[in-house]
């Protein structure tokens, strides 16, 4: 039995010292500071916008234009070098829209974005100075630059006879014309494909470049990509291929109609702002942090000291779960942290009250402790695996919906709860059994029982 | 020794004020929709030194937006609600309503939204509670398979789950009216929040009936569940006023920004501790007895 607890000690202890070598950074920076902040908190922006499908043609896929817009906005944004933006798509019923969030990102960051989120993909040669130009054709008189636009139908992905991906296209009439130009004249040389001002890469970080093998009219392939940069490349072909403008569907004089350009939801916050909340936040936390412990202290005693230690370590694993997986704090978030500290104070407060009630019945000391730990168990189980159905249909709920959120708040709660009942059955029993085992204090007065 | 299931119907009755009250107030003004729910823009304001709030709802009406409210939210700033209006349209209102103030002005989250949002966001959050709902009662009919009549503990600990919902609903109904509190999405997050510790509290109440139950403690169901609520109290509040004593801090330091979701998680701590010793198992000994007379406080107890 003893030896147990040691072993059990020496485990808390470890696992203790991983999690802290963890969120302590070593380079003297502050407690906490590479944890990951929704834009809530460090300031940001948030944007969903519905896309107008109208002018597919029966045999495309929305599920595939849509990845395609989702490729094409990513790769815009990941020129901002933000850390951890999420561009997502949301579905329901009828109607796809765009999720997209960028934390940390400047006010002129977030209207630059807005501004270039069309997916038209542009074909640049090489020029004389190594520099990538738009591959432009004559027709009529006019210069045009060969895009995505002129895909004549569904860009398809097929394999060939060794199982590589081919992906076929064909051109409509302008484009023909533009491909002919410019495939005759560029025959060994390759073609990039741009996006805005910035060529598309492979999985390999390469730009995507083919080399023409030879004149292109009405239909062509490029072979050499694998699935995956294959698969990508025909979405963003497909979504580059049709206008699919981005904004909101409005009820007008009720008709549905199509508003481009505004967002369905924007919420832009200042990083002022977002540290003065964390700030206010952090301030509230200790406040109400410090006022529990005395709490506990005083009413529990020997076994409050004990869950003040234990819920120490409850505090630092949370920290390091949410640094290591990595899962980004936001101000809900932060409110599911204390809803869930709340829990892991009420277990331990369980446990104690079933203790000191079987220390009145006339137990000694570490029967008392036993039989708390297994009457309090069941309550525990209970009801916390009712907390996290809740929270599982809460993280579907805001996962479907996009509604970050919930989302945030849903994790923080299930991870903390799920946390909380490791701290109370195992460190705080732990930590108990070793304190009454080592027979240091056996005043009953200590665990909080008048005598 | 208290007998709290004796004293039932006051209760019964207490909450029914309050749920009556609200849900008055519910028919009459409804819940005052933040831009979630009605769509438009909302703005927080920094400027660099204070400014009058009536100074500034007059500058905005002469700006041409006599629809804007403005809610002080710190020494120097304020969130205002108007129509919609894109984020540069928003910067140049700003910048000239700086200039009339004369002042440096901010905006430190900016905020736009179509109604629709709301709307949908709301039928969600119901879709959610209700198949949350129905999965805990299968869940706690499951674990208390060994009582008679499970599914009554599961239904009860429901109701005391609807009661939480509604006292939270018809109190903002009520604020939304006193002090101008609005429901936004992270209202519906918080509502949520409260189903999940609602439940979590009346769980722990059933379980010490369930192990009185087993025990033999008493033939008579009423004592038996007294008997639980009297050991459970210590316990019930204790863990609330040390969730209270966070829940708190953050209401009174926290910053504008989450106050009414923390009052929220407020309001609805109160209201499921509440319901989970002095609704939830009282409700169990009424079906149990089938005292249904009991439900209604003014009615003369017969025999």
């Amino acid at each position: 039995m003893k030896r147990r607890n040691i072993c059990l000690l020496i485990f808390i202890l470890t696992l203790f010292g991983f999690a802290l070598w963890s969120i302590v950074p070593l380079e003297g920076k502050k407690l906490g500071q590479e944890l990951t902040l929704g834009l809530d908190l460090k300031g940001g922006s948030y944007l969903v916008y519905q896309v107008d499908l109208s002018e597919l043609n029966p045999d495309d896929k929305p599920v595939e234009i849509m990845e395609g817009i989702k490729k094409a906005i990513e790769r815009r944004i990941d020129v901002l070098g933000l850390t951890q933006p999420i561009v997502a798509v949301q579905h329901q019923d009828d109607q796809y829209g765009i999720v997209i969030q960028l934390p940390g990102a400047s006010e002129s960051q977030v209207e630059e974005t807005k501004e270039k989120m069309v997916a038209l993909l542009e074909f640049r040669e090489q020029g004389e100075e190594g520099s990538w130009v738009p591959a432009k054709g004559t027709i009529d008189g006019k210069e045009l630059t060969l895009t995505s636009r002129y895909f004549k139908e569904r860009i398809e992905v097929i394999p060939d006879e060794f199982s590589l991906p081919l992906v076929v296209f064909e051109w409509d009439e302008t484009g023909q014309e533009l491909s002919q130009q410019i495939t005759s004249r560029l025959i060994g040389k390759p073609l990039a494909i741009y996006l805005g001002d910035e060529p598309l890469r492979g999985e390999d970080g390469y730009p995507i470049a083919p080399t023409v093998r030879g004149t292109i009219r009405d239909r062509g392939q490029i072979e050499g990509l694998n699935w995956i940069d294959a698969q990508e490349l025909r979405n963003l072909f497909n979504a580059g291929r049709i206008p699919v403008p981005l904004g909101r569907w409005t009820e007008e004089n009720g008709s549905r109609v199509f508003q481009p350009n505004v967002p369905l939801y924007e919420r832009t916050v200042d990083a002022t702002l977002g540290r003065d909340s964390i700030e206010k936040s952090l301030l509230a936390i200790k406040i109400g942090v410090a006022l529990l412990l005395l709490f506990m202290l005083l009413y529990y005693r020997l076994p409050g000291l004990i869950a003040c230690f234990s819920l120490g370590i409850y505090g630092v694993m949370l920290l390091a779960i949410f640094k290591l997986l990595p899962l980004t704090l936001t101000l809900p978030g932060v409110a599911g942290f204390i809803l869930s500290l709340g829990m892991a104070v009420d277990a331990n407060i369980l446990i104690f009250e079933r203790t000191k009630e079987e220390i009145r019945a006339g137990r000694t000391l570490g029967a008392a402790i036993e039989a708390g730990f297994n009457r309090a168990w069941t309550a525990i189980r209970d009801s916390n695996i009712t907390t996290f159905i809740a929270c599982i249909i809460l993280i579907w709920f805001g996962r479907t919906l996009g509604a970050f959120m919930v989302e945030g708040f849903a994790i923080t709660l299930f991870i903390g709860v799920a946390l909380s009942m490791f701290t109370a059955i195992i460190v705080t029993r732990t930590f108990l059994r070793l304190v009454v085992g080592s027979r240091l204090v056996t005043n009953p007065a200590a665990y909080g029982v008048k005598t | 020794m208290i007998d709290f299931v004796g004293k039932k119907r006051w209760f019964f009755l207490i909450s029914a004020i309050v749920i009556i009250l609200g849900i008055v107030s519910l028919a009459i003004f409804g819940l005052r929709p933040g831009v979630d729910f009605s769509g438009g823009t909302a703005m927080t304001l920094q400027f660099n030194s204070p400014v009058e709030q009536s100074q500034l709802r007059q500058e905005l009406a002469d700006l041409g937006h006599d629809e804007a409210t403005a809610q002080k939210a710190g020494d120097s700033s304020f969130i205002i609600r108007l129509r919609e209006i894109p984020r540069g349209e928003a910067d140049e209102l700003v910048e000239k309503l700086g200039g009339r103030l004369g002042r440096q002005v901010e905006i430190t989250d900016y905020y736009l939204a179509s109604p629709t949002v709301g709307v949908e966001t709301t039928r969600n959050a119901g879709i959610a509670v209700i198949i949350a709902a129905v999965a805990m009662l299968f869940y706690i009919v499951w674990a208390f398979r060994r009582m008679p009549s499970p599914f009554r503990w599961g239904t009860c600990a429901i109701i005391a789950l609807i009661h939480d919902v509604l006292i939270v609903i018809g109190i903002f109904s009520i604020l939304g009216q006193m002090a101008d509190v609005e429901v936004s999405a992270m209202f519906i997050t918080g509502l949520l929040a409260v189903v999940g510790y609602s439940i979590n509290n009346t769980v722990v109440v059933f379980d010490r009936i369930r192990e009185n139950m087993s025990k033999g403690i008493s033939p008579d169901f009423a004592v038996t569940v007294n008997l639980s609520l009297i050991e459970t109290l210590g316990r019930s509040l204790n863990a609330s006023l040390t969730t209270l004593c966070v829940i708190l801090a953050l209401f009174l330091f926290g910053g504008a920004t989450i106050h009414h979701f923390i009052l929220v998680l407020l309001i609805g701590l109160l209201a499921g501790t509440y319901s989970s010793l002095f609704i939830a198992g009282p409700l169990l000994v009424v079906w149990e007895k089938k005292e249904w007379g009991e439900l209604m406080p003014f009615v003369k107890r017969t025999a």
